[in-house]
């Protein structure tokens, strides 16, 4: 039951995005590494939330989409022949833009969602101790243990993201991906997010994408700048490098230039 | 903008235009009539009824009161509409996630026009076809309940003619699959597209996707639409007095026996006077008072699980 390494490492080879015609995003090829914080910055539109979703096929939801090249996770490529990207999403968790808990079920059916669905029959103790156990691991435990009955859209916004964390790492995915997981939060809500963050790379690799690029400079290990070169063009990644490096020293102009506020 | 600020006028209290006079005015009217009507309803329906509730029990059509004058109609357009009701909900919903949630845009638009186009169908219409053509088809089935579930007291002895109260819930259930099919795909389209990404990103199939997230978010619509189908049920006068042919209450569904109010109404009506007449209406009052708790239970039921609604 237990997984050993649940954190994984993902390589991506030339991966292009496509909406129908229009080309999303140019030829990334990257590797991030198992247990670390990858941050993708970038201004709007250049394509690292569309990438992102690349990692566990949520772009496919979007009709018409589709992408060439190759993601894999510890060698198994994602879009290999026969792969079902149910499986794949089971195996990389998702957390969104705006905190999204189930509005019909409690704080606790929140948490155990993707556990009911991968239709394993829990027992009421081993339900409670998982539940327990996630939300810890989203550091909400404390704040909930006596409401656990509640619906989960009685929360906070950042106590609803936090949830919304917990039912993601309920179900024991390798990879965590958030796209832009405080940018509907108050800042001290950002903080507890970026703490458990912080927390979440002792087991998962975790890759984010964030507008706010001091939140990038604090949570992440290595960061990624995508840009594109004008308005219609396809978004592609200009650097990609520890963060203190990026930050710090970058190689690129655009990334200086962006990272310092000359743009975007 | 500006501009328009420094020209409100400059009393104390809040300004007040012209327009917003008039909407309010007019919208609050439209309340209020409302209850008028309801209420003017309620008491024609309770004056006209009073001398049934006055005179003996030998009077009463039955010659044994009201009370058993009465129950075997509510037990018949009860039946009749619960038959409609369980049919035509699993079939509406299904119809409603293919629509919104599995069809392509086109194919979507026909359905939904298609059904549309099932709710214009008058109800003579409904009736004369349940009698002609739907009811014979039925006989046949009927010989096969009988035999194979003739056990049970609903399916004791098979009509020859097919005019039961079975025919006409089955006919029912098809009249008031367009409204619940109309509503529930209304609110399933309305799933927040976050909650439907929610569960994809938990692993989740279409169809868990659609257990987890469009079918908890679109119940109280789906309860809504249902109660609007049992309140036409309830209510549907013409088919059911076309294909019925009435006698007096039976379990058996598929035999001669059964009325409903609506029909019974209609069909007595024209030659009813004094205390039949009086008969007639209070049956009506009985009727209007079931579809209002009927309503009432609705709403309950939508209310109870608020807390839980989509509203986030």
């Amino acid at each position: 039951m237990e997984k050993s390494a649940m954190s994984k490492r993902i390589d991506i080879n030339d991966l292009n995005i496509f909406y129908g015609a229009f080309h999303a995003v140019k030829d990334v090829s990257m590797a991030i590494e198992p247990k670390t914080v990858t941050a993708f910055i970038g201004p709007s539109g250049c394509g690292k939330s569309t990438f992102l979703r690349t990692l566990n096929r949520m772009h496919e939801v979007i009709p018409g989409a589709r992408v060439e090249g190759e993601v894999s996770i510890d060698g198994r490529n994602l879009y290999g022949r026969g792969v079902d990207p149910v499986d794949v999403r089971r195996e990389v968790g998702m957390v969104f833009q705006r905190p999204n808990p189930f509005p019909t079920m409690s704080i606790k059916e929140n948490v155990l969602a993707g556990v009911r669905l991968n239709s394993k029959r829990l027992s009421t103790s081993a339900a409670d101790e998982l539940a327990e156990r996630s939300l810890r691991g989203a550091n909400l435990w404390n704040e909930v243990k006596d409401r656990l009955d509640k619906p989960g859209s009685s929360l906070s916004g950042g106590q609803q993201q936090r949830l919304c964390i917990a039912r993601a790492i309920a179900v024991r995915p390798q990879v965590l991906l958030m796209d832009e997981p405080c940018s509907a939060l108050d800042p001290i809500s950002t903080l507890a997010i970026e703490d458990l963050i912080n927390e979440l790379k002792s087991d998962y690799t975790v890759v984010i994408v964030t507008h706010n690029m001091q939140q990038a400079a604090r949570v992440s290990d290595r960061t990624g700048f995508f840009n594109l070169e004008a308005t219609g063009q396809p978004g592609q990644l200009v650097e990609f490098d520890d963060t203190q490096r990026i930050f710090n020293n970058p190689a690129q102009q655009a990334t200086e230039d962006y990272i310092s506020g000359r743009f975007g | 903008m500006s501009e328009t600020l420094t020209r409100t006028p400059r009393r104390s209290g809040p300004a007040r235009r012209v327009g917003d006079v008039i909407f309010s005015g007019t919208s609050r009217a439209s309340a209020l009539l409302i209850l008028v009507i309801l209420a003017g309803v309620a008491i024609f329906l309770t004056v006209e009824a009073l001398p049934v509730f006055a005179s003996e029990s030998e009077e009463i059509t039955g010659g044994q009161g009201f009370v058993s004058y009465v129950w075997p109609l509510v037990a018949g357009t009860v039946v009749a509409s619960i038959i409609a009701m369980v049919v035509a909900t699993p079939i509406a919903v299904g119809i409603a996630l293919f629509v919104s949630h599995y069809a392509s845009r086109r194919v979507g638009q026909t359905i939904g026009f298609v059904i549309d186009l099932l709710a214009a169908v008058p109800s003579v219409v409904f009736g004369m076809w349940g009698m002609q053509v739907f009811a014979p088809k039925l006989v046949p089935v009927f010989g096969w309940l009988e035999e194979n579930l003739g056990f049970l007291p609903f399916f004791a002895d098979g009509s020859a003619t097919g005019r039961t109260l079975l025919t006409a819930a089955l006919v029912l259930a098809v009249m008031i699959l367009p409204i619940i099919t109309s509503v529930s795909r209304e609110v399933f389209v309305q799933t927040p597209r976050l909650h439907e990404e929610a569960a994809l990103a938990l692993g989740a199939t279409k169809w868990e996707m659609i257990r987890t997230a469009v079918i908890p978010f679109g119940t109280p619509g789906v309860i809504g639409g249902t109660m609007l189908g049992l309140g036409r049920a309830l209510g549907e006068t013409m088919a059911v007095a076309i294909i019925l042919s009435p006698g007096p209450f039976t379990w058996n569904l598929i035999g001669t026996g059964n009325k409903t109010i609506p029909a019974e109404i209609a069909l007595n009506f024209p030659e009813a006077a004094g205390l039949r007449l009086s008969e007639l209406i209070a049956a009506g009052l009985v009727l209007f008072a079931l579809t209002l708790a009927v309503n009432l239970i609705a709403r309950w039921i939508v209310d109870r699980r608020s807390e839980f609604s989509g509203a986030n």
